[in-house]
């Protein structure tokens, strides 16, 4: 696989802390707690998300602000098949993802036909997100705002079964990790493959790009497709992690923005900027949420004092005080300073 | 469905759809000149709600009376947000200025909700009941009517302001040639705040209208953030007269959707709406061709 020289970018440097980040999060499971595998198990859950953000925006310059979309539609299909049909995941995965990538074609076919661009076509996707939630909402068959729920057995908890995606938290967390490096292993073959050089040059200039003789329509459309496919797969997982799908939940334009800040903090048209994000940005939430109640429960912060909103205050002024001192993204900068990789691409 | 449910569901969507107009004059001000999509529009929008209602909880006010105090403290909230903070990132990409106002709209919806909590809160005002009959079967609420006069108040007040006074004039000059406008001596950062400003100080004036109409929680905002989007890309980005005929459109839009399908449905009426100008004309009704 070319993803696997991925080594040649890095420096000596740069692999030990690769080969101390795998070594940490391979053997995670087997020193800390069920909640840190939860957190770690959505942290990467996120960074696949962020890759699948990040190809369209830091790779061919295209502004999604709707990934939820590509996500939800893949969830609940394949959660839909497997509940009331009995199709396994390993199967309904297929079809899922083909409808997830159906929707970013749409959506492609749309925008880039009639050349809509920048903060235009991110409100086209948007809207496409906001018109499937409200639709979703008004599907009795998939559980409408009810929502759709996936059977779990206590002994489906324990074992481990890859076919109905059924099985203990170490197995989900596990397959995010798998699923993870594999995408960050595609991008990279991606991102150095003429496929790659043509998206940068279109998101550099598109007007040029053109002039060059590059078919501007049909390489955004490939960059749509392949990042809604992975946000598909990503979906899969996500129905199947979660058990419960709710359209606000899923379709929310929370959820959209949620995946496009991990790449924007970690640094937008890197590759390990998405992962560094996802890295920064989930244990931040939740450690905030930690911090609240360990200074209520110590005494320090009046319990009963209902500080709703006090964590996503904290969370938005650390985002805005990146913005305006990193706007670069984390990732360039630190790898300025510490030289992990061989002059990333730029 | 007869004649005159039509005609009151008609009615009500206008008169909705001129606050509705109001609110995205906000936003269409900020683009129109700054280029910024200000992703904090209904989050500005709900502070000036909540303003009304700590007037009417303290001193009985009425919100049509708080909006001059209103507009004020917000014009200057957002001079200054203009000025320290927004024109750091005028020179990185749309993608970055778009976080930072996501960020700004995070930071003032939980601000929100720690000051006022999560439940609604209405205001309840002597003509709050009250209606205007117009012959035997139209009806019409009356803080509706009066939200709507207030609002075609204000839109006019702003559209005069931008075409005849010195400083509108000065604020259109930099929209339409930033390098002229500096050639010719225009103090181009402190009319972009000045901007920021008005579109800010609409958005409480807006705010205190809605109130008349709606309850007040802090999660009304990124809905409202949505529908002034919608409004303002259907009568075109940077028109004002467009953001106003667009705020009419989905007003009356709404108000149909809501009668012949239900009213759960009404905001994808307005979406599918959205999709359907950006396809066939993505200027918007009123806007001058784009790039």
């Amino acid at each position: 696989m070319m993803g696997f020289n991925m080594l040649a970018d890095l420096t000596n440097k740069g692999r030990i802390g690769l080969l101390l980040f795998l070594a940490i999060l391979i053997s995670l499971p087997f020193w800390s707690s069920s909640y840190i595998i939860s957190v770690a198990t959505i942290t990467l859950y996120l960074a696949i998300l962020g890759q699948s953000w990040n190809l369209m925006l830091g790779f061919a310059g295209l502004l999604s602000l709707g990934h939820a979309l590509f996500v939800g539609v893949s969830a609940y299909l394949a959660a839909y098949l497997f509940s009331v049909l009995g199709l396994p995941p390993v199967i309904g995965i297929f079809p899922a993802v083909l409808l997830a990538i159906l929707m970013g074609m749409l959506i492609g076919y749309l925008g880039f036909r009639f050349s809509i661009g920048g903060v235009y076509f991110a409100l086209l996707t948007i809207a496409f997100a906001e018109l499937v939630r409200i639709s979703v909402d008004h599907m009795a068959v998939i559980g409408g705002t009810e929502g759709l729920f996936l059977q779990v057995s206590e002994g489906d908890r324990k074992g481990v079964d890859l076919i109905n995606l059924r099985g203990h938290p170490w197995m989900f967390y596990y397959l995010a990790m798998v699923l993870a490096f594999l995408t960050l292993a595609g991008c990279r073959s991606l991102l150095k493959s003429k496929l790659g050089y043509y998206w940068q040059a279109i998101r550099d200039d598109q007007d040029a790009a053109q002039a060059l003789g590059i078919n501007v329509f049909r390489y955004k459309m490939y960059a749509v497709i392949y990042s809604s496919g992975i946000a598909g797969v990503a979906g899969v997982f996500y129905a199947f992690y979660q058990n419960s799908l709710f359209p606000e939940s899923v379709f929310g334009i929370e959820r959209s923005i949620e995946v496009s800040l991990g790449p924007i903090v970690g640094g937008v048209g890197s590759l390990f900027g998405p992962v560094l994000g996802a890295f920064i940005l989930t244990p931040l939430g939740e450690g905030l949420t930690e911090l609240i109640d360990f200074l209520k429960s110590s005494g320090i912060i009046d319990p009963k004092s209902k500080l709703n909103g006090l964590k996503l205050l904290i969370w938005g002024l650390v985002v805005a005080l990146i913005v305006l001192f990193k706007p670069r993204g984390i990732w360039p900068w630190l790898n300025d300073k510490l030289g992990f990789c061989r002059k990333e691409s730029d | 469905m007869d004649f005159w449910t039509l005609a009151n569901a008609l009615a009500t969507g206008l008169l909705t759809g001129l606050v509705y107009g109001l609110s995205a004059l906000g936003l269409s001000v900020i683009f129109g000149v700054i280029r910024i999509v200000n992703f904090a529009h209904g989050e500005i929008m709900v502070m000036g709600m909540f303003f009304a209602l700590i007037m009417f909880r303290w001193l009985g006010l009425d919100p049509l009376l708080s909006i001059p105090l209103a507009a004020a403290i917000l014009f200057v909230f957002g001079y200054a947000l203009q000025s320290t903070v927004i024109s750091r990132v005028a020179h990185l990409p749309d993608h970055m200025q778009f976080l930072l106002l996501a960020a700004i709209a995070v930071m003032i919806v939980n601000g929100s909700l720690l000051i006022f909590g999560p439940d609604p809160q209405a205001i309840n005002i002597s003509y709050s009941f009250d209606s205007f009959d117009i012959g035997e079967d139209l009806i019409i609420d009356k803080s509706r009517a009066y939200a709507a006069i207030a609002a075609v108040a204000i839109s006019g007040l702003l559209l005069g302001f931008f075409k005849y006074s010195r400083t509108g004039k000065a604020i259109r000059a930099c929209a339409d040639n930033y390098l002229g406008a500096q050639v010719v001596g225009l103090k181009v950062d402190h009319l972009y705040a000045l901007t920021f400003g008005i579109g800010a100080a609409c958005l409480g004036a807006a705010g205190c209208v809605l109130l008349l109409l709606i309850e007040v929680h802090p999660y009304l905002a990124p809905g409202y953030t949505l529908l002034a989007f919608v409004i303002v890309i259907i009568g075109g980005l940077g028109s004002m007269t467009g953001a106003l005929v667009g705020g009419i459109l989905i007003g009356m839009s709404e108000a149909l959707a809501a009668i012949v399908f239900q009213p759960s449905m009404k905001s994808a009426f307005s979406f599918g709406l959205l999709i359907l100008v950006l396809l066939l004309r993505p200027q918007g009704l009123m806007g001058k061709s784009i790039k």
